[in-house]
């Protein structure tokens, strides 16, 4: 239970997604065009698929390039693309005194949280769940044994999703 | 991968939460705000899975059950996260094609339509 027992390779593995995954989700800030920063949130998507595969979520893993990367992100470059035809100037933005008022307040959130939350927890590095637990196996069988009704409602939600952003972004023919 | 702490996921997701924090106080680019919220879910989806990886002995309710059910709450809510940020995307787009449809601008400074 003590950190001496620290595994160099799985360190590096770990530290060099983590190092792309942060860089990355700094560049979806940072970016002024909102291109770049979606491509940035793309790399940071696969990093993060690659760091639950490193949890043993392999199932999650998959889903996660599936339905982020192969679908959330298509539709957000889609609309990027599609608003961009309009009008070029659309995307133009001011830099001002927000960028410096919100780095400030985020970095008192890093401080503030990582300071109070993370020590009491520096002690856990013991794996305690079974090297199978995010197997496609033990995950449908909780999908659909225990947690039956939050699926169905869940497959209810995403039926309105579909039909409200049909509506909403439909063409009035008047 | 047995030698990486949980502090470290820990970390790394408490780190992306705070990019997508400041990045939907600063953007003015509604598509940019949406990108951010999409981070600090994520961010959360990986605190998710490194708790029910990990699982420290404090944190396993009374009730919860074996150790199994309480790993696999962990990834069921990150399925349920997932689902409902991609309805959450698709009407949001659709909200924002149609305004800009309305004002031909997606400013998110100037949209002030529901001021009284």
């Amino acid at each position: 239970m003590n950190t001496s027992q620290l595994n160099i390779p799985d360190t590096v593995f770990f530290a060099v997604l983590a190092g792309i995954a942060a860089l990355a989700a700094i560049g979806v800030v940072a970016f002024p065009n909102a291109v770049r920063s979606a491509l940035c949130l793309v790399v940071n998507f696969f990093m993060l698929a690659f760091l639950y595969f490193t949890l043993n979520c392999e199932m999650l893993g998959i889903t996660q390039i599936v339905v982020y990367t192969g679908a959330i992100m298509v539709l957000f470059l889609f609309v990027i693309m599609l608003l961009n035809l309009g009008s070029p100037q659309a995307f133009f933005e001011r830099r001002d005194l927000k960028w410096i008022g919100g780095g400030l307040f985020g970095l008192g959130l890093l401080v503030v949280v990582g300071s109070q939350v993370l020590p009491p927890l520096l002690k856990f590095t013991q794996v305690r769940a079974e090297a199978t637990f995010g197997s496609p196996q033990s995950v449908g069988l909780s999908l659909f044994s225990d947690y039956l009704y939050p699926f169905e409602i869940v497959s209810v939600l995403l039926l309105i999703g579909i039909v409200g952003s049909i509506l909403l972004a439909k063409r009035r023919i008047e | 991968m047995n030698g990486v702490p949980l502090v470290a996921y820990l970390g790394l997701g408490l780190f992306m939460f705070t990019c997508g924090v400041v990045g939907v106080i600063i953007r003015r680019n509604p598509i940019v705000i949406f990108m951010c919220i999409e981070l600090m879910l994520n961010a959360v989806n990986l605190t998710f899975l490194a708790f029910a990886r990990y699982m420290p002995a404090k944190m396993i309710a009374p009730g919860v059950g074996p150790l199994h059910s309480a790993t696999m709450s962990g990834q069921m809510m990150v399925i349920f996260v997932m689902a409902v940020a991609a309805a959450e995307v698709a009407v949001g787009l659709g909200i924002i094609m149609a305004i800009f449809r309305l004002r031909n601008n997606v400013d998110i400074d100037e949209m002030n339509l529901l001021r009284g």
